[in-house]
């Protein structure tokens, strides 16, 4: 697979339009690893001028905010703001809720400002603009539900943008008993991906899970590698064959890429 | 000759209630600025629209249909029957009887008085749902173990004060109905009685003498009870009737993912990195993070006094309702808790706190509830005021991590992570393109 680095464009005298932030889970964890790989062939099969920072690239400092260690997270903060404004980022696409909120929300207080993309909205304007073009037929009148990620849909809103996806894709989109704006967390938000849930008496990812199974959908889908993670724990601990795909990954099978 | 006796007494009582009330809501006001400052005074007309359509218009209420509904009842009775008050305090200083029958013609004053009616037998019957859902339905989110004790007692007690309020009302109408018809003194005949007219055969048989004492009891308990719950506002959970108003006007606009970033530790961040750009005179370093109240900024502080522990943000909790420590009302309850505490303590040593050996975190809020927390913003969202529980328990993680260094032990596994190897796991940033290469 060929993919663009920053700093070598750069040396050869191009500025991308966009950058693609992958992120900590995209670049390291196995499942996410899947997404990204997803993701850059729907660019590429786009056109569409980018570039990842490689090496470059670190942790946005979104798990150590949460939490609460303000240090860690503004060191980081400044380290990649300083970075992303010395290659002149404009635009940025991440596959990750959490890169996408903490680089939006929290970066133009520390100095930087650009305009961050999810990549289901992105897929979705590329859609729309037909700069990729949907077959459909695969995923026709499949049952799908979608999870919405607390940092996408509550954190910033974003409701439509992957729903609007699954329904191009021909698919029967059905939705959890509590899902959009009342949408129930992963249980992996606020560093909780990095420790043992506290003492309860269900984990959250089994609960969500088990919605998931009363809808009845042959496919779970997902657009945040942590909701990923614990969707799919979650259905391997109820021994579900329900496959729990990110919408970058959907499009991907679906067109065959 | 008319004796201007009760009219003395009723003007007395007014003033010792309505300034009672005033001089409580003057200390409330003092407490909640002790609170850290925080800018809320931006887009004024944003905040506006927020604040009619949230409090005014209790849009987010009415996502919980069947509570939702039956609040606005009792929410627009509450308004409404108000009218009728003003009549009454008229009436109590001046001596006048149903002044307003004489300022509004026959029709507007017969429906003013008949909807007042109506409005008030369905407030009655909202209000009893209200208890049964509390005593004998016994939905989970009112029974939970911060529900226990005064908040438990303060619920019912404000459902007992609504029926007692609107009995009175609708009988000392039943009552004056009678004297109407009989023709007493100046008893003219005044209003229309859709409800109370069916309560008239209770009085009917008794001597109109005792009818009139029966509809001054009436009057005066009414019109009492009335002021002592204006003055039983301020000590309950029932704040929230005023407090929603400058709770949503000064509610976070903000996209709800975005956490502030700390001024204070900016500060330091930038005289690593760019020492040029710091501010040099930052002599008075704050304390990072909050361990008591009066480290909150006021609209947390206001948040606390306006939470009328409906529980909807703890039963949309993914740790609450997984049976995790967390509840989001509570922690806006022991805010409040602690506050009061907190200010009696200022109140008592002249406006200076001294250390009374009590905080909010661990004595109120324990690590384990904060520790538990997803950050999704369930909460906040359920939240038919716009509270922000979310913001205490991110500003008491800041100082656990910042001040205590005490953070879960997980946690120190991937902030080591993060400063190390720039990702929460421990993979080195050289590996960054290894997936490139793999298939």
């Amino acid at each position: 697979m060929k993919v663009p680095i920053l700093s070598e464009l750069k040396s050869r005298g191009e500025s991308p339009e966009y950058l693609f932030w992958i992120g900590c889970a995209g670049s390291f964890d196995d499942r996410s690893k899947k997404v990204t790989k997803a993701f850059i062939k729907i660019l590429n099969k786009a056109n569409i001028s980018y570039a990842i920072l490689g090496k470059e690239e670190s942790c946005t400092g979104d798990p150590a905010k949460r939490s609460g260690n303000e240090f860690l997270f503004q060191m980081k903060a400044i380290s990649n703001i300083e970075i992303l404004n010395s290659y002149d980022i404009k635009n940025v696409i991440t596959t990750c809720p959490h890169c996408f909120n903490t680089i939006k929300n929290e970066y133009p207080d520390l100095g930087g400002n650009y305009n961050v993309i999810h990549h289901t909205t992105f897929i979705n304007n590329l859609i729309k603009d037909n700069k990729i073009t949907i077959s459909g037929g695969f995923y026709k009148g499949k049952k799908i539900t979608y999870h919405d990620p607390c940092y996408l849909g509550r954190a910033n809103g974003i409701y439509e943008a992957p729903r609007e996806v699954i329904e191009k894709l021909d698919a029967e989109l059905v939705e959890m008993k509590s899902c959009k704006s009342k949408s129930l967390c992963c249980g992996a938000g606020g560093a909780q991906m990095f420790k043992e849930p506290e003492k309860g008496n269900e984990d959250i990812n089994i609960k969500r899970s088990e919605e998931a199974i009363k809808t009845d959908s042959k496919i779970v889908a997902v657009s945040c590698p942590f909701c990923n993670t614990m969707m799919s724990d979650g259905m391997t601990s109820k021994q579900k064959d329900i496959d729990v795909l990110d919408i970058a990954q959907m499009i991907e099978k679906a067109e065959d890429l | 000759m008319i004796s201007i006796l009760p009219n003395i007494i009723f003007t007395f009582l007014l003033i010792i209630s309505v300034g009672f009330f005033s001089l409580n809501i003057r200390k409330l006001i003092k407490v909640i600025k002790l609170g850290k400052a925080v800018d809320r005074f931006d887009n004024p007309s944003k905040r506006l629209s927020n604040m009619i359509m949230i409090a005014l218009g209790q849009s987010k209420m009415v996502n919980k249909p069947i509570s939702g509904i039956l609040h606005l009842i009792v929410y627009i009775g509450f308004i409404i029957i108000n009218i009728e008050v003003l009549e009454i305090i008229i009436d109590g200083i001046t001596g006048s009887h149903r002044f307003f029958s004489k300022i509004f013609n026959t029709y507007i004053y017969n429906f003013l008085i008949a909807s007042f009616e109506i409005l008030a037998l369905l407030v009655l019957i909202s209000v009893i749902v209200f208890w049964s859902r509390r005593n004998i339905v016994k939905i989970k989110r009112f029974l939970s173990a911060e529900m226990k004790g005064w908040p438990k007692f303060d619920a019912d007690n404000i459902l007992y004060f609504e029926v007692i309020l609107m009995l009175l009302f609708l009988s000392m109408n039943a009552t004056d109905l009678i004297l109407q018809e009989r023709n007493y003194d100046n008893y003219y005949s005044a209003g229309s009685f859709p409800i109370s007219t069916f309560l008239v055969p209770l009085f009917d048989s008794l001597s109109t003498s005792s009818v009139y004492y029966l509809e001054r009891i009436f009057w005066w308990s009414h019109i009492i009870g009335i002021f002592f719950f204006l003055n039983y506002l301020y000590y309950s959970k029932h704040l929230h009737i005023l407090l929603a108003f400058p709770n949503t006007y000064f509610a976070n606009m903000e996209d709800k993912g975005k956490f502030n970033v700390l001024e204070s530790v900016k500060n330091e961040v930038l005289l690593m990195f760019y020492p040029e750009k710091a501010s040099q005179n930052n002599q008075n370093i704050d304390k990072f993070g909050a361990s008591d109240v009066l480290d909150l900024n006021w609209v947390q502080l206001m948040n606390a006094y306006s939470c009328t522990e409906c529980g909807r943000c703890s039963s949309e909790c993914p740790a609450n309702m997984t049976g995790k420590k967390l509840s989001p009302r509570k922690i806006m309850m022991d805010t409040r808790d602690r506050l009061e505490k907190v200010s009696k303590n200022i109140a008592k040593n002249k406006g200076k706190f001294i250390d009374d050996g009590d905080r909010l975190l661990d004595n109120y809020i324990s690590k384990e509830e904060l520790w538990a927390c997803t950050s999704c913003n369930a909460c906040v969202e359920a939240c038919p005021i716009n509270i922000d529980p979310l913001s205490i328990i991110m500003d008491m993680r800041q100082y656990l991590i910042m001040e205590e260094s005490s953070a879960h032990p997980d946690l120190n596994n991937m902030m080591n992570n993060i400063e190390n190897n720039g990702a929460p796991w421990p993979y080195n940033q050289q590996d960054r393109e290894l997936w490139i290469q793999e298939t």
